[in-house]
């Protein structure tokens, strides 16, 4: 079973990385053309020698060849721009969008659990309906415009925080959370909504079970049958809901990182974007999609770990 | 409690709205009078060419940029002059027409797609449903910007084919998962046994009972889209400037904060208030499917 988990993340990986060269690589637009100067591009020879330099004259699948062992041994290749190895600077950026997801997933789920419980424990009432009504509200407002809200209040009015910019958690640790707070939360408000609207649902039909009712026979308070025994089961979708959701805040980072100009890898990827560095794009927009797979794989395997029912039926 | 098989019940749009709340009945107007304006927005008198720069300054020396609202400018003016509402309206054409083709394309090919591959199951459907979860395996905004980089040219068509077929992946899932369940249902085993053929069971009973679904999922799905192409032209890479669109006149009005915060707030809120109406008007409207299957 484990195995053959394995193999179906060796094979999406595989594939993922295939479509990310193919994608880069056949689309309109010479890459040469973003390496040089408009006025060397009508020196023939000069391209042809690069060409040749940079293997594109190879065939296609001798290319993804060549790039996939490359890659695999941990070398992506070097910013077309800048020279830096790629693998630098993903290793460089990846503790600023680490940091920010965990924080933002953290604000998220201590927000959300008390919140879903609530609102699934008195289901149909004012206080279930205006709890819900808030999650559907907060799901309606994109990231980049919270953190503007943010900004203008926090920043611009108050004075309080920053608006832009990053500290290093290894410089200062107040100065860190300062700069990862504003950003956390534009990230989060949608998470909640989100993960307020799953916890709610699960509860409701947990309160259901049998187990609740004999727990409620034994005369236990309510605020502990919630928290202890109908929460629990929710943890499983919740950890799926989280998983799944990473792709959603991996795309989220890259607007918000662009927004507070953190340095961040969503913001790299930006700049390779917008700088034309096809080489650098490959190699983020692998790692990117590789970090959610892999994510992913683990909730699976966590999910068949801790709940016993799903091993068996498998 | 009277019944009336679903098929006979005549739909009336009126008889809908009626029976809406409060709040549905705000958004669903909110969607039509977004819709006819962006449509019809050439035709509206006195609305500003949302590109039209005035002059900067009047006679009287004062500034024409950043303007508060006036009987001219409704809503103000931007930091180049130009009327917001005016541009609010253009703007909505590029969310609408994102929307229009990511749904068109998804209800119609995904449908299809995700109702065939759900029916026949098979060496098919393992090989469709891979290639699906490799192109879901990325994260949707990375995909989206590394294909936009890569294809240069940045207008409308390019814009909407790209998000066209990114949308079809999606729907078909959601279609293939329905079109197990139905394919399961008595009548479908009732047509086999008849000896249909398998492309007219596939027309005539799967894909009609697939729709709804889908359907139901293209609204939601639009409210993703309206947003996802604010958070794309948001980062300059939607529609080129000088073209509006809701993203990049908020990514305008973002260096001007210090001075006037409106420019940014009038797009902004109808970003928010066009994602809510379609998130709402959705959950509505699958409240009320869900009603109906449980009254068949």
């Amino acid at each position: 079973m484990l195995a053959a988990r394995l193999v179906r993340l060796v094979a999406t990986l595989l594939a993922v990385s295939f479509l990310t060269f193919f994608l880069v690589n056949t689309l309109p637009g010479d890459p040469i053309n973003a390496l040089i100067p408009p006025d060397a591009q009508q020196d023939q020879e000069f391209v042809a020698q690069l060409r040749e330099e940079y293997g594109l004259n190879d065939p296609f699948f001798v290319r993804y060849g060549s790039w996939l062992s490359d890659a695999v041994s941990g070398d992506l290749g070097r910013s077309v721009i800048t020279d830096q190895l790629v693998t630098d600077e993903i290793k460089h950026r990846i503790p600023v969008t680490g940091e920010l997801a965990i924080v933002s997933i953290g604000i998220a789920v201590l927000l959300a659990i008390p919140l879903g419980v609530t609102a699934g424990y008195r289901q149909g009432t004012k206080i279930d309906q205006s709890i819900s009504a808030l999650a559907q509200f907060l799901l309606s407002i994109p990231s980049f415009i919270v953190g503007l809200v943010l900004i203008y209040f926090l920043s611009i009015r108050l004075r309080w925080l920053p608006a832009t910019g990053w500290t290093r958690l290894t410089e200062s640790v107040t100065g860190n959370i300062k700069t990862v707070i504003m950003p956390a939360i534009s990230l989060a408000l949608t998470e909640i909504a989100v993960y307020t609207r799953i916890v709610r649902s699960d509860m409701i039909n947990t309160l259901k079970e049998t187990y609740v009712l004999s727990a409620k026979s034994k005369g236990l308070k309510d605020r502990f049958i919630l928290f202890r025994h109908a929460l629990r089961p929710s943890s499983l979708t919740l950890t799926t809901i989280v998983g799944l959701n990473i792709a959603g805040l991996i795309g989220g980072t890259v607007v918000i990182e662009q927004l507070f100009a953190l340095p961040g890898l969503g913001k790299r990827l930006l700049d390779a974007i917008f700088q034309r560095d096809f080489i650098m794009v490959q190699g983020v927009t692998v790692f990117m999609a590789c970090v959610y797979v892999v994510i992913n794989t683990c909730v699976d395997l966590f999910y068949m770990i801790i709940d016993p029912r799903i091993r068996r039926k498998s | 409690m009277k019944f009336s098989p679903p098929s006979k019940r005549k739909f009336s749009l009126l008889a809908a709205f009626k029976s809406m709340g409060f709040l549905t009945k705000l958004c669903f107007s909110w969607l039509v009078v977004l819709v006819l304006s962006a449509i019809f927005a050439d035709l509206i008198p006195g609305l500003d060419d949302p590109n039209y720069q005035a002059w900067l300054f009047d006679t009287t020396g004062n500034e024409l940029r950043n303007d508060t609202p006036s009987w001219n400018h409704w809503l103000g003016t931007d930091v180049n002059g130009r009327d917001i509402l005016a541009r609010l309206i253009y703007g909505a054409r590029v969310s609408l027409a994102v929307v229009a083709s990511g749904v068109t394309c998804g209800v119609i090919f995904g449908g299809l797609f995700g109702s065939f591959v759900g029916y026949v199951r098979g060496k098919r459907e393992a090989v469709v449903m891979a290639s699906i979860d490799v192109i879901l395996a990325f994260p949707g905004l990375v995909l989206l910007l590394t294909i936009i980089t890569f294809v240069g040219a940045r207008d409308l068509k390019v814009l909407c084919i790209i998000i066209g077929a990114l949308s079809i992946p999606i729907y078909t899932r959601v279609a293939r998962a329905n079109a197990l369940t139905v394919s399961r249902r008595e009548f479908v085993a009732a047509a086999e046994a008849l000896g249909t053929k398998q492309r007219t069971i596939l027309i005539k009973e799967i894909v009609p009972n697939v729709l709804p679904t889908v359907l139901a999922y293209a609204l939601v799905a639009a409210a993703v889209l309206v947003a996802l192409e604010g958070a794309l032209a948001f980062l300059g890479l939607s529609v080129e400037s000088p073209a509006p669109s809701w993203g990049n006149m908020i990514n305008l009005a973002r260096a001007d904060l210090r001075v006037t915060i409106w420019p940014a707030v009038w797009p902004s809120l109808a970003l928010v208030f066009t994602v809510f109406s379609l998130n709402n008007v959705g959950d509505w409207i699958r409240q009320k499917a869900q009603k109906r299957a449980a009254a068949i």
